[in-house]
């Protein structure tokens, strides 16, 4: 449907835009007309389309020219988003028809979120409805701000004006109650081709632009190349002798030679190269929106999910938790206490409702204040916590690190922006200190990765957990012995031990409160890590909360949870789960514990390469 | 950074979330240029390698000269190359005569469908794009796949900020489509800019005619055409006013018949 008449420039970019509006209002007829008046349908769709209608005897629609699947046709209404191209004198567009149906808000957002400018279409004779509002704020949370709004069937009120400027002030008032200005509001019949490509002259009092005029004035979206340097690992390559980070630079800019940090491991390294292939010449930079790949001066453990920026730059917030503002699509209600996957660039991690601080229904801004869930197409304020901490930023400073979706099951079923952040817990300022930490640490020559070549395992941490008395001391004892007995450097370090001697200066009471012990053991355990081996730990003296802190004084090192349970929990967030007949079984259990550490890249054997 | 790097960059970042996120992934090569442009942004995604198969579907009824094409490139580039085919349906003699829809259905879905199962496939990268047809127009990057290889296009995920559906049910597929925000003309105009190879079929003969869309010798029809370089064929793009698959009988059988095609597996 892209093929036309009208040549345009090599070098003009696209312009995402995205139709939005109450069920009925017109979006498709638009659309339709659209294509119609820039003349971008090919020769004879029209035709082809009437002869259908025909002989299904109806009557012919501009909508029926994008309504494609069956289903849609016959009810009258989109089902999906569709996505149309076409091409005024200024430049190629792609138009992004969103479904206006309650039932259909994900294919909405599906729309919305990829687009840079958006028509918001009123009926004039119906005036604003609850989706006209609930787009409205949607936009709005997408950070779509460039938006006009259309009021069709001006045909159905004999181009009233009265009733246009009624409308015209109803929804300003809603969206400034949202914070958001409308660029431009404008009266339109889509179905006549009225103010679309043309001006009419049955609204002679109206002197604004046409739709075709609206949309040649929206700006595109700047690359943010003046914003701090942000870059997602997606990926690390090793198909030849390069290994090559991969990723998208998602703001700011990279050059060979600057110095990065990455994120939540603290770890620094200088650009060696920008890799590309099949380019006349090998970039020395590289900008935001690009997806490139570049190599360091030195091996560095990294992986997908962590996030580079530069050294000098202000560094991205590394927290378990944040506030956001949330819509949610999913079928189930979005709950207190369930575990949902939270997707935040390319990391991936379990998280939790903590609190939701109100609870919104988008078509009317009504504050459900009697809830404690969140139901399909409502929104919400509130607070998330990660099993780990994640790297981001505040939507307001850099969009691409500050938006998130959540996962339940399988489903992406919530979008959302992170709008504050305050370094309350006592996590956060652990994370804090840690990263002082690094920052000042006095390094060896040897760094971690030539001890994993030589040792033939990178440093990891293995805890066994459970209530006491099922087995774990034992099961420690002998993967201790196991890996020591494949040349690899094993360490039993338990927690009593360090409470006798490190903890010697305290008191019970003070060792095991404010978080203390773990501190003390984890920096022990650090340092065993530092020293390259595989540190295995049982104890009963910490919680769950306690090993997520554990995960954070020990960052980057891997962290391997085995839990021994007679009852395997609902929701899996330990790495491995034995029962005790396995637990009982020590032999096979240590084989199948080592196979996993294996499996795991942590054993890698002996010269083995990252 | 122009139209076409904005276009390369978003593609490579699909490509590489694909890899990331399937173990079992191949990537569906017609010969046509959309998939051998995706082919070659693969190369650049992971710097001149292909790190999965390439799955052609041999309905033993495809213009002689793209099998040769196929064969001289699988070398070249170093492909690891995967040719499906019904034998089954062909030696029960199934052919176009027997209907269009049920001649597609049988060796084009149903012979992806077997070599699918029979390499466990989970994730299958297509070349199709937005523009070509109506269904196509709501497709999403990353398409789920029901156990009966069936789209339900009534309830698709919801895709925003480039986070795709990555985690699925036991038995079902993703079909993930990279290309999808392509146009036919964009196509064209980095066939230019990169130069690549692409199956002269497209390139006008002595009688002026050239394929616009590749596809079985017995249901594909050349356009009348004079274009016999890439250049020549993006001004002809220009100012042409017919459908890109116009040569395409399956298309034009009846109202819905991509939608149904489609519904049920087909590309």
């Amino acid at each position: 449907m892209s093929d036309n008449g009208n040549a345009v420039a090599l070098d003009s970019k696209l312009m995402r835009l995205v139709i939005v509006g109450h069920v009925d209002h017109g979006k498709s007829t638009l659309v339709g007309r659209l294509m119609s008046d820039t003349g971008s349908l090919p020769t004879g769709k029209i035709d082809f389309v009437k002869d259908i209608c025909e002989k299904q005897g109806k009557v012919f629609e501009f909508a029926f020219l994008l309504d494609a699947l069956e289903e849609e046709q016959e009810q009258g209404i989109t089902i999906d988003t569709s996505q149309i191209f076409f091409n005024t004198k200024k430049r190629p567009y792609v138009i992004i028809d969103a479904p206006g149906h309650k039932e259909f808000l994900k294919n909405m957002v599906t729309g919305a979120a990829n687009a840079e400018g958006a028509l918001l279409l009123i009926d004039a004779f119906e005036g604003v409805q609850e989706q006209s509002r609930r787009h409205g704020y949607i936009l709005k949370l997408l950070g779509l701000t460039q938006v006009a709004v259309v009021i069709n069937k001006m045909d159905l009120i004999d181009y009233d004006p009265e009733k246009y400027y009624q409308i015209k002030t109803e929804y300003t008032e809603f969206l400034k109650s949202l914070g958001v200005e409308a660029r431009v509001f404008l009266p339109v019949s889509a179905k006549l081709g009225e103010n679309i490509a043309t001006r009419s002259d049955s609204m002679s009092w109206y002197t604004g632009p046409t739709v075709l005029e609206v949309l040649d004035q929206f700006e595109k979206k700047a690359a943010k190349v003046h914003l701090p340097f942000r870059f997602p690992i997606q990926d690390v390559y090793k198909f030849d002798e390069r290994r090559i980070m991969a990723g998208r630079v998602e703001s700011g800019n990279l050059k060979v030679g600057d110095k990065l940090l990455f994120s939540p491991s603290n770890k620094t390294a200088v650009v060696k190269t920008i890799e590309a292939w099949s380019v006349s010449e090998q970039p020395t930079e590289a900008i935001a929106t690009e997806s490139i790949g570049f190599t360091l001066t030195e091996q560095l453990f990294l992986e997908r999910g962590d996030v580079a920026s530069r050294v000098g730059d202000e560094p991205p917030i590394t927290s378990s938790t944040f506030d956001a503002n949330l819509f949610w699509m999913g079928k189930n209600h979005l709950e207190k206490g369930k575990s949902y996957t939270l997707k935040l660039t390319t990391q991936e991690v379990p998280c939790e409702v903590l609190e939701f601080k109100k609870i919104i229904d988008a078509s009317t801004l009504e504050t459900l204040s009697s809830r404690d869930y969140v139901v399909k197409n409502d929104v919400t304020e509130l607070t998330l916590r990660a099993h780990r901490p994640v790297v981001f930023d505040q939507f307001g400073t850099i969009p691409e690190t500050g938006r998130f979706v959540l996962v339940d099951e399988y489903d992406v079923c919530g979008g959302g922006i992170i709008t504050t952040y305050v370094p309350a817990t006592q996590r956060d300022k652990l994370i804090e200190e840690v990263r002082h930490r690094d920052f000042n640490w006095v390094s060896s020559n040897i760094t971690a990765e030539q001890r994993a070549y030589r040792n033939g395992h990178r440093a990891a941490l293995i805890l066994f957990t459970g209530k006491a008395g099922v087995g774990k001391a034992k099961l420690a004892c002998l993967l201790e012995e196991k890996i020591f007995q494949n040349n690899f450097q094993s360490y039993l370090l338990d927690g009593h031990n360090v409470r006798l001697g490190v903890g010697a200066d305290i008191d019970n009471e003070e060792y095991f409160s404010d978080g203390e012990a773990v501190r003390r053991y984890g920096e022990v355990a650090k340092l065993f890590l530092d020293a390259g081996h595989v540190v295995i730990s049982t104890s009963n003296i910490f919680n769950q909360q306690e090993h997520s802190d554990i995960r954070v004084l020990v960052e980057p090192c891997p962290v391997v949870e085995i839990l021994v349970t007679s009852t395997p929990p609902q929701k899996q967030t330990s790495d491995m789960v034995l029962t005790l007949e396995e637990a009982a079984n020590e032999k096979e259990t240590i084989g199948k514990i080592y196979d996993f550490l294996k499996e795991q890249k942590i054993l890698t054997g002996h010269n083995y390469s990252i | 950074m122009d139209h076409l790097d904005e276009l390369e960059n978003q593609s490579i970042f699909i490509l590489r979330e694909a890899y990331k996120k399937f173990k079992d992934l191949a990537m569906l090569w017609s010969i046509g240029k959309d998939s051998t442009v995706l082919l070659w942004l693969a190369r650049k995604a992971f710097f001149s390698h292909v790190p999965f198969p390439l799955v052609h579907i041999d309905t033993s009824y495809k213009i002689p000269a793209m099998i040769e094409y196929r064969d001289h490139y699988a070398k070249e580039w170093g492909l690891n190359l995967v040719v499906g085919q019904n034998k089954k349906a062909l030696d029960e003699g199934m052919n176009h005569e027997k209907g269009r829809m049920v001649c597609c259905e049988a060796l084009k879905t149903q012979g992806l469908s077997v070599i699918m199962e029979e390499k466990g496939y989970t994730g299958l990268i297509l070349g199709i794009r937005r523009d070509e047809e109506g269904t196509r127009a709501k497709e999403r990057y990353f398409s789920p796949r029901d156990k009966n290889f069936e789209w339900n296009f009534k309830d698709q995920p919801p895709e925003l900020w480039d986070q795709f559906k990555t985690t699925f049910a036991e038995g079902t597929h993703i079909r993930i489509h990279p290309l999808l925000h392509w146009t036919e003309l964009n196509v064209w105009e980095y066939i230019h800019r990169e130069k690549i190879p692409i199956i002269d079929l497209y390139f006008a003969d002595e009688n002026n005619k050239r394929y616009r869309s590749l596809g079985c010798q017995p249901c594909t029809f050349p356009i009348d055409s004079s274009a016999k370089s890439v250049p020549e064929i993006i001004e002809e793009l220009k100012g042409i006013g017919t459908a890109e698959r116009s040569g395409r009988a399956q298309d034009q059988e009846n109202t819905y018949a991509m939608q149904k095609l489609r519904a049920r597996g087909y590309m």
